[in-house]
């Protein structure tokens, strides 16, 4: 199938921005993706040492209430995976490949890509969402938290971009 | 009545209602075109403004329209979630999550959109982010004092600065226009510029 354009990002803003309002009216929350990435993450290691993720004080409640994938931000993330999914393949965007600028290798482009995925994930912890979670839900719902880390996000991001350039650009 | 006001987040129906919206919060990261890491990170390098312009386009929507919702009586402010904000976690977490956004390309949603995209990259983001939120809760227990540095408990910005929800609306939407405009004309400069 022939790769179709992406859709003008104001129209696709506003049907971002319906989704949170829905959330919004139906759950009560807002839109998350950090909290069901956690919450896998400690199922499988789990599988492998129960006692210690059981009575660790951050996962330790999660498996009080039975098992941490029990919670409706999990779903979400399911939701999240088969709507990207669909949209991928309809527009004729599903292809397995490594994104890569032409100056950096596929081992190389992952070893980034592992690298700021220990940092995103510890840091989407510490500040109790990541950018959707805190970002983009909570400025919607106007709580401070959230402008504050978008703030930080992006003074950090830029200082960082000159140090990796070579991985996107030519 | 909402899910979280009546304590119902954790059960069935509330986790269809999840799925369903993730349903539409994926499609719409997709179509934008946050399944490409090179064209998150664009906006780092001002080379692709479409996460600013899809996220300013995203939060005064849903600004507008909690408004005209909580103007109608249809939306309370009971009837949503208040996070806390606490400042100094959220903001060391901010720096370090843009630091890792940037060298990745990728945050966790846009990641698993990337992930249904065949992006190997984007399986890796996530095996890792995994990974490193089980570091924190590892060294969690360490940090209960940073972690109540600037706490400030469950407040909202018409709260802390004393302004009506509809004038902050207003001063968000005008804020975000002028963004838009600005980005307009970088892209119309930009596009009569003779490719070197």
């Amino acid at each position: 199938m022939e790769r179709k354009p992406y859709w003008n990002p104001y129209v696709a803003g506003v049907g971002l921005g319906l989704t949170m309002l829905v959330s919004f009216v139906v759950l009560g929350t807002g839109l998350g993706a950090s909290g069901a990435i956690a919450r896998g993450a400690a199922a499988v290691a789990h599988a492998a040492a129960p006692a210690t993720l059981e009575s660790n004080a951050y996962t330790g409640g999660w498996f009080a209430d039975g098992s941490p994938l029990a919670h409706y931000l999990v779903f979400m993330a399911v939701g999240v995976l088969v709507g990207g999914f669909v949209s991928a393949a309809t527009a004729g965007r599903v292809r397995p490949s490594v994104e890569r600028g032409p100056r950096i290798g596929a081992t190389g482009r992952i070893a980034f890509a592992l690298t700021g995925g220990l940092l995103a994930g510890f840091a989407s912890r510490m500040a109790g969402g990541c950018t959707s979670g805190l970002a983009l839900s909570g400025m919607s719902a106007w709580i401070p938290g959230g402008w504050v880390f978008l703030v930080a996000l992006f003074a950090a991001g830029f200082a960082v971009a000159p140090l990796v350039r070579k991985e996107w650009t030519s | 009545m909402t899910f979280f006001e009546t304590g119902s987040l954790a059960t069935p129906a509330a986790f269809v209602a999840a799925a369903l919206i993730g349903l539409a919060f994926g499609f719409w990261l997709e179509r934008a075109g946050f399944g490409s890491s090179r064209k998150l990170a664009g906006i780092f390098y001002l080379r692709d403004f479409a996460v600013v312009q899809v996220m300013f386009t995203a939060v005064v929507t849903a600004l507008i329209g909690l408004f005209v919702l909580q103007s109608a009586g249809i939306a309370t402010p009971a009837s949503l979630f208040t996070m806390e904000t606490t400042l100094g976690p959220q903001i060391l977490g901010g720096a370090i999550f843009g630091a890792g956004f940037v060298v990745a390309g990728w945050c966790p949603g846009t990641a698993l959109v990337g992930a249904a995209s065949g992006k190997l990259d984007a399986v890796a983001f996530l095996l890792a982010a995994g990974v490193g939120s089980l570091g924190y809760a590892a060294i969690y227990g360490k940090l209960a004092d940073f972690n109540t540095v600037g706490a400030c408990g469950a407040i909202t910005l018409p709260e802390v600065l004393g302004v009506p929800i509809g004038v902050l609306t207003a001063a968000v939407l005008f804020m975000a226009l002028v963004m838009f405009a600005v980005i307009a004309r970088i892209e119309r400069a930009r596009s009569t510029e003779v490719p070197a």
